[in-house]
């Protein structure tokens, strides 16, 4: 019995020990943020020249819009990322976004693919499976292997409201990042995929959308219609940090205007 | 004397609190899947949600069936075991018995290495070259499929088959083996008639391990199987039960009945892998009580 109770004094003395590592210093100096990988690019930007000027850290965590919202609303990190408008029910939670910037969503083909146009009608019919034959719109005879991203995916919810495919898209294909469906699309001539026009490289072409071509100039003045928001989430209701309000309003300051354009968005302030 | 003791005391309690962490662990993740999963299925119904054909967890009418997930793992893992067990089982039987030393080095080594490739490595290699060498030979528009998950997974799972089954072929004892060449057997005769069946449970092991590899994975299938919720079919586009949790947990919002659903589908398929353990448990016991 002695030596029981001598063995449990003992177990409780070390987990005392292991419980005192867990009290975190309160953090000053770091702003956290979470969310959207579109925004990577954007964010990692903003934050490099914003500790630059200040001396506060930036921490930025690819988690997707979903986990970056989340991450908010149970106070996980100071500003959320998403790459998509705010829905009824996050709003009624408390949330406030602020839009960023717009990024344009490009339609990619292989290289060798001759179709260099396509218009938002055309797009939604492939994509819902009107049109699955290339030839049918002027291209080769080969089935086509439509690309997107999976359910939840910023990138997939711009894109199907814009062509306004919602529930309706037939994949052939679900990927889970830009850079599998770019690597997917440069890999197969009879594909077709979609992402962010500042990601796609060389190895893709990226076709005209009703003769407009994907550029900064056209998806800011709003010609390019394949385009969506990249908002910033704050708590209504709870007070940002001190460093976390200057990082807020230096990311929607004049002069974070050319970092964001930088990287191949286009700002909205 | 009284010092040596309290020393033992707190040695032990040490080793008392690190394994208590491992059984912490087991039960802690065992209950919060259980509480995070129970509340989807109540919501869809059981039966609904196991049965049901359709998948569509963001459409506005939102439809959880994961039929075509389970289909797919079984199909998947099935077709993977049927590739990589009779060439790991023959690979193992090479290596224990017939190959000389040297070889059995150069190729042991080998397996190890293909053991600790990266399942995200698999993935690659499987995107860059297996799917479209499948949509060139096959003549398919696209090659990412269920044949492209087996082959990746049969591959994957040949490690775990060769190890297990030569550590078990090798503990057969020599005078089995020694018995049988005296009685006139040949080689052949012997390793199939005297040596397998006497390692008999150590090789069904090594394919319920197999089984609990290929069940469990998910980079390297997501990568290469297309990753749609179809019913599964060779050459169609497909999505595993591990991958249906990993490719939407991330954009799913908290506390909605898509990202309650996703839970219970990692509840599914735990209890699949816990129904692998206590198979692979009952072959090692009976092995141990012979």
């Amino acid at each position: 019995m002695k030596k029981i109770i001598r063995l449990l004094t003992v177990m409780l003395l070390l987990l005392s020990v292991l419980a005192g590592c867990t009290n975190k210093p309160e953090e000053k100096g770091s702003v956290a943020t979470d969310g959207s990988t579109s925004m990577s690019k954007v964010i990692g930007a903003l934050g490099e020249a914003f500790e630059l000027e200040t001396g506060i850290t930036v921490t930025y965590n690819a988690t997707g819009s979903g986990a970056g919202i989340s991450a908010v609303l149970e106070g996980r990190c100071d500003i959320g990322l998403a790459s998509r408008n705010l829905k009824q029910e996050e709003i009624d939670k408390g949330l406030v976004g602020t839009v960023l910037a717009y990024d344009g969503i490009a339609i990619i083909v292989h290289p060798d693919n001759p179709i260099n146009d396509l218009d938002l009608e055309t797009i939604g019919k492939i994509y819902t499976g009107e049109i699955t034959n290339w030839s049918e719109i002027g291209g080769e005879d080969a089935t086509i292997v439509v690309i997107g991203r999976e359910a939840g995916s910023g990138t997939r919810d711009g894109f199907e409201d814009i062509t306004k495919t919602k529930d309706k898209c037939v994949y052939r294909q679900e990927l889970t990042s830009t850079g599998d469906v770019i690597t997917t699309v440069a890999s197969n001539s009879a594909a077709i995929g979609y992402a962010s026009v500042a990601s796609v490289k060389d190895t893709v072409k990226a076709v005209t959308v009703g003769g407009v071509a994907p550029t900064e100039e056209n998806i800011k003045n709003g010609s390019y219609v394949v385009q969506r928001p990249f908002v910033l989430v704050t708590k209504k209701d709870t007070k940002l940090s001190d460093s976390a309000q200057k990082f807020f309003d230096y990311m929607i300051s004049e002069k974070a205007r050319k970092i964001i354009s930088d990287t191949g968005v286009v700002p909205a302030n | 004397m009284k010092k040596n003791k309290i020393f033992e005391d707190i040695v032990h309690g040490i080793f008392l609190i690190l394994g208590l962490i491992t059984v912490g662990c087991v039960v802690l993740i065992t209950i919060y899947l259980i509480i995070s999963g129970l509340p989807a299925i109540k919501e869809i119904g059981l039966i609904n949600f196991l049965f049901g054909k359709q998948w569509a967890s963001t459409a506005a009418e939102p439809k959880f069936g994961i039929l075509p997930f389970i289909l797919t793992s079984i199909y998947g893992t099935s077709g993977a075991i049927v590739i990589g067990v009779p060439i790991g089982f023959f690979t193992a039987v090479y290596l224990s018995k017939v190959a000389n030393k040297k070889v059995r080095n150069i190729m042991e080594t080998s397996v190890n290495l293909l053991a600790g490739i990266p399942s995200v490595v698999y993935g690659l290699v499987g995107m860059l070259i297996l799917v479209p060498a499948i949509r060139k030979i096959f003549k398919v528009p696209d090659g990412a499929s269920l044949l492209a998950a087996i082959i990746v997974l049969a591959i994957m799972i040949l490690p775990n088959i060769i190890k297990v089954s030569i550590t078990s072929l090798d503990a057969v004892p020599k005078e089995y083996e020694d018995a049988s060449y005296a009685l006139g057997a040949s080689s052949t005769e012997t390793f199939f008639r005297v040596s397998v069946p006497a390692a008999k449970s150590g090789i069904a092991a090594a394919v319920v391990l197999g089984v609990g590899r290929a069940i469990g994975e998910a980079m390297a299938v997501m990568m290469v199987a297309g990753n749609v919720a179809n019913m599964p079919s060779l050459f169609q586009s497909v999505r595993f039960l591990t991958t249906a949790v990993s490719s939407e947990m991330a954009y799913s919002s908290p506390g909605s009945l898509q990202r309650n659903a996703l839970f219970s589908i990692a509840l599914v398929l735990y209890i699949f892998i816990m129904l692998i353990n206590a198979t692979l448990n009952f072959f090692l016991k009976r092995d141990k009580e012979k």
